[in-house]
Formats: C-alpha cells, sequence, structure tokens
C-alpha cells in the first residue's frame, strides 16, 4: 500500500480525549465523528485536512481510553496514516485491528508541517518530498503484518484464526 | 523457568509449554467486557461478519454506565443495543439501570472475576482487576467483537516492571496517593506495553478498595496491566461475596524477570495532586494550595467505593461546601449507594450542600452530570486530567483522593485534609 499526502504536526501525548472528545461518543458514525476530529486541539481541523492527509506525532500518540472512535474520526476525517515516535498499546493495536496504517519513526524531529510525505507501508519507507529525505520506520513484527494483510482483526480471525488456535 | 504472575496467567491460557516477553498468544479468555460506548461498535461488527452465536453466553458482561441513565435520545439508543443483544443472547450478566454500577466497580463486587483469570474490557480501566491477582486488559471493540466470537484476544506477552512500597503511610495517604506519585515519577508512558506489579510491605497492609484504585490507573502510566498477588485481604474481600469464578492464585517465582524495579518509602509520600493536563503532572497537596476551585467530584471506578465516601464524609462531617463549589458526589454501585444511606454518609454529603448521585462514570469523561464551563476548574478523585476531559476545552481538572477533594471542596481551593 502506498500514501501520499501533506503533514499535519502534532506533539507527544496526544489523547484520545483530543482525537475525539467524549461528547461526541454517542454516535459510531465515521463522517460526524470525523468532522470533530482533533477538535479540541484545533478546531479548524476537519475543515483543512485533505483526503490522503498525514498526521505525523511525537511519542505516546492516542493515550487513554480504549475508544474505537478515535480511529473511526481519524479515518473519517480523511487521514490515510499515522507516523507517530511511538504509539500507546491500546490504540496501536485498535488501528491493526480495524486497519488503520500507522508506523512508528524514531525522530520525527525533521517532519515539518505542509511537508508533502510518500509512504510505502510495505517496505516501511517515507520519503520527505519537501525535504527530499528517506526515513525507515521500526518495523511490524509478523504476527502484525499477517492481520494487516488479512484486512483487520475479524477478516484474520475467519481465515487464519483457527489455525493460529494453539 | 523463573515466571512472573503475569506470564503464569498468561502461559496458563495457552497451550504453550512456555512464554517469554515478546511473544505473541492467542489467548483464552475466561471473560470479556463491554459498555455503552464500546460494545455498539463491536456489535455492529460481530452482525456485519454474519456471527450468529457467542463463544459462551456466561463469559459476557454487558454494563451500560457511561452516558446512564441515557443523557440523550443518542446516548439511549447506543444503551438499548446492549440490552437487545444481551436479550438475543442469553447474556445473564447485563445490568440494568437499577442494578448497574461502574463497570471496574461492579464486576468485583459481583464476584465476576477472580484471581489467575484472563479478563478483557474494551474499557481502558480494565486492568482494575488486577488488584485481585488477574491479568486484565483494556483493548477496542473490535478485539472484543473478535472475543464475543471465538473466546480468545491476541496479546504480546509483556515485560514486567516491579514496584516495591515499604514502610507506612500518613494518615491521609491512600492507593491513589501512592499510584499518582508512581506515575509522576515514571510518566505517562513510563509503563508503556508492560506489566505493572505492586508489591512490598505497604501493599501487603493495604485494603482492597485503595488496591483497585492503584492497578485502575496503570493504563495512565501507559501500562498494559497493573498486578497484586491474591493474599489474606483479597481472600477476605472474596469471601464475602458468590464468587463465579474458580480463583487460581498464581505468585512470581523468585528470580523472575523484571525489566526495571522502583522502591518507594511510603512513609514519605503527601497526599498527592496532579495539575493539568496530565496524570504524570503530580505534587504534594501542599504545593497546590493557592489554586482556587469551582467544583468537587467524588467517585468514578478510581475512586467511588465505600471506603472513599467514607474517607469524604469524615472530612465533610459538620462542615459546609465553600458557597461559590459544587460538590457532587457519585457512589459507583446501588449496593455502594445503599451502604451509603445505611451509614448515614448521604446525610452528611448533603447537609455539608453537596449532590449525591445515582451511579454513572458522568463527569469523569465529560459525559454529563457536572461539565464544567469555559474557564472552570475542579478537583477530582477521578482518573485523567487531560484538557477538556471533563467540559470546556478551556477547564482544568486537578486529580486527588477523596480526603482531598473533600477538604478542597469545603475550603473553595486545593486543601490538605488537616486544614479542616
Amino acid at each position: 500500500m502506498k500514501f501520499k499526502g501533506k503533514v499535519w504536526r502534532f506533539g507527544d501525548n496526544v489523547n484520545t480525549d483530543e482525537i475525539i472528545p467524549a461528547r461526541f461518543l454517542n454516535t459510531m458514525d465515521p463522517e460526524e465523528l470525523g468532522g470533530h476530529c482533533m477538535e479540541d486541539i484545533d478546531p479548524e481541523f476537519a475543515k483543512k485536512v485533505s483526503k490522503g492527509d498525514i498526521i505525523v506525532a511525537g511519542r505516546n500518540f492516542g493515550c487513554g481510553s480504549s475508544r474505537e472512535h478515535a480511529q473511526i474520526a481519524i479515518k473519517g476525517a480523511g487521514i490515510s496514516c499515522v507516523i507517530a515516535e511511538g504509539f500507546a498499546r491500546i490504540f496501536y493495536r485498535n488501528a491493526i485491528n480495524v486497519g488503520l496504517p500507522i508506523l512508528e519513526l524514531r525522530d520525527v524531529s525533521k517532519i515539518s508541517e505542509g511537508d508533502y510525505l510518500e509512504i510505502d507501508l510495505d517496505k516501511g519507507t517515507i520519503v520527505n518530498l519537501s525535504e527530499d529525505k528517506l526515513y525507515k520506520a521500526r518495523p511490524l513484527s509478523k504476527f502484525i503484518q499477517e492481520i494487516i494483510k488479512s484486512g483487520g482483526l475479524l477478516k484474520w480471525i475467519k481465515s487464519k484464526g483457527k489455525k493460529n488456535a494453539k | 523457568m523463573a515466571y512472573t504472575i503475569t506470564e503464569k496467567i498468561l502461559l496458563a491460557h495457552t497451550n504453550k509449554r512456555s512464554v517469554a516477553p515478546g511473544d505473541f498468544i492467542y489467548a483464552r479468555i475466561d471473560l470479556a467486557l463491554g459498555n455503552d460506548i464500546t460494545a455498539p461498535i463491536a456489535i455492529k461488527a460481530f452482525e456485519s461478519i454474519g456471527a450468529k452465536k457467542v463463544f459462551n453466553r456466561n463469559k459476557i458482561v454487558l454494563v451500560p454506565d457511561h452516558f446512564i441513565p441515557a443523557k440523550d435520545w443518542k446516548s439511549a439508543d447506543q444503551a438499548k443495543t446492549l440490552q437487545v443483544f444481551a436479550e438475543r443472547h442469553r447474556i445473564k450478566n447485563y445490568f440494568e439501570v437499577g442494578r448497574m454500577g461502574i463497570e471496574h466497580a461492579l464486576l468485583p463486587e459481583q464476584g465476576l472475576v477472580g484471581p489467575g483469570d484472563l479478563i478483557i474490557g474494551a474499557d481502558s480501566h480494565t486492568c482494575t482487576y488486577g488488584a485481585l491477582g488477574a491479568f486484565s486488559t483494556g483493548v477496542g471493540s473490535t478485539d472484543l467483537a473478535a472475543a464475543f466470537i471465538t473466546g480468545r484476544v491476541w496479546l504480546r506477552v509483556p515485560e514486567s516492571m516491579k514496584f516495591i512500597f515499604y514502610g507506612r503511610p500518613g494518615r491521609w495517604v491512600g492507593g491513589k496517593d501512592l499510584i499518582l506519585y508512581t506515575i509522576g515519577d515514571i510518566g505517562v508512558d513510563g509503563a508503556l506495553y508492560r506489566a505493572m506489579e505492586f508489591s512490598g510491605e505497604a501493599i501487603r497492609r493495604l485494603p482492597m478498595d485503595d488496591r483497585f484504585s492503584m492497578c485502575n490507573m496503570a493504563i495512565e502510566a501507559g501500562g498494559k496491566s497493573g498486578i497484586i498477588e491474591a493474599d489474606a485481604i483479597t481472600n477476605k474481600y472474596l469471601a464475602g461475596r458468590r464468587l463465579k469464578v474458580k480463583g487460581v492464585r498464581y505468585r512470581s517465582d523468585r528470580g523472575a524477570g523484571y525489566c526495571k524495579i522502583h522502591e518507594y518509602d511510603v512513609s514519605k509520600i503527601e497526599p498527592q495532586v496532579s495539575a493539568p493536563h496530565l496524570p504524570s503532572n503530580s505534587g504534594p497537596v501542599t504545593r497546590f494550595k493557592n489554586v482556587k476551585i469551582d467544583q468537587s467530584v467524588i467517585g468514578s471506578c478510581t475512586n467511588g467505593r465505600i471506603s472513599d465516601l467514607r474517607i469524604a464524609a469524615r472530612v465533610l462531617k459538620g462542615k459546609k461546601v465553600d458557597s461559590r463549589v459544587r460538590l457532587i458526589v457519585i457512589p459507583a454501585t446501588q449496593k455502594i449507594y445503599l451502604e451509603a444511606i445505611k451509614e448515614g454518609l448521604v446525610d452528611i454529603f448533603v447537609n455539608s450542600g453537596g449532590v449525591f448521585s445515582t451511579p454513572t462514570c458522568g463527569p469523569c469523561l465529560g459525559g454529563h452530570l457536572g461539565i464544567l464551563a469555559r474557564g472552570e476548574r475542579a478537583i477530582s478523585t477521578t482518573n485523567r486530567n487531560f484538557r477538556g476531559r471533563m467540559g470546556h476545552p478551556d477547564s482544568e481538572v486537578y486529580l486527588s483522593n477523596p480526603a482531598v477533594a473533600a477538604a478542597s471542596a469545603i475550603k473553595g481551593r486545593i486543601a490538605h485534609p488537616d486544614e479542616i
């Protein structure tokens, strides 16, 4: 899978209350949730994002609640991929399970808001087209890759789940 | 091979001969939990892939507690999904308004979780049950849907961190203070992906409710789970209820591997307060004495248990809440609600000028029943103080134990209980 998009930069410890505040958790509609994505950090965020854009953040992205509304909101806003120096664990597994592409990059400081990135998810490479630089993301474990290749957890349990049930 | 308690429980839920940190396992679960926010997505996913049957109707628990009693019709619709699903699949452990409670206080109270269990819940504070010597962790709705079908969950075996607490705590210091202090020390990602094992003489003396508060907030340090070995205090707690689970008591082996060991002298820890907007911004309450408050919330899955209410009542007895402060007390379950009435605690709260609510997560996550206005500030016994967590993005939440929250309600500013 390959993506190309514009970067929106965020800092460390972006939490799920910021990604999608609890006052909007009485719906699971992607468009509605997407319209409020990151609202309390930047009220204009959802309006400014174009389809395919990329979020780049620091450490511990997605800390806090287990709400999968966070992944639904990010996808609903049109974001194609999240790159961070690290992810909180429930956010990480939810992204894998629902098929929101994520990449861990040791140092994101060279990437600025507005840069254009080209991402090759299979190779784990990130090309910064604005800076003409290549970054290598931390490789995903084989087990996680298997879930992603199946198209998410529910498809994985249908195909491989039984085989792996030992 | 020497194992930690966490590794032993995980191993016992696979058919493997051994496990090591970093291994991926596809483990059997003893219980899967969902609430009115996370279960609707799981149910939708379950139905969308054409699943017809749940793996075991006795191992699923559904608790509408977040926006319940329903705050608006959309929330009512979501809660209704749980009721309909429970009925269709004959899930006994569905808890309707009037019988429900905040999930992480309710499940232990009902005897649905016990030592040695592997529990997953689509709620980040599912780590609470580690206080009983269980492996318990928060997952998402898709994990929950998969668990409904297969009775299994994929997990990466976590490295364990050991926290040894020794010494005797001061009068107003409880489990909440120990965990806020710990998170302040290691940071909000200090235990990322890891199991936090709490041990030492101070933990062995710590009452059960305080142990729940500690394990509850393991997630606030990024932890996968918090865990305390079952002991005489655990056994006493479990004996008081009709346990619906088997209960296997595991202990960490001598020589088990820990990626890090922290030691704390609890006699040096003052009541803690965590300043906005991260739980790791903790420090002694005295540091925050000039901070004025508009609201004090006593409740939640962290501190809405009967001993929390007793402590708050001890501080509030015969006193009045500051004229410009709202005190909101929320018992975590119906049983706690009744106990609070019987013990005269409700009289104390209401006579002091506070309100006493039906059980709900309510204001903790900015749902309902005490949302902050722009620029307002609350002290709260809840677990998160992220920006906008309890209301307007420009409001603030300070975290504390129930005694500090009660004392602050009286003073109208953050206060040490000794000031009352």
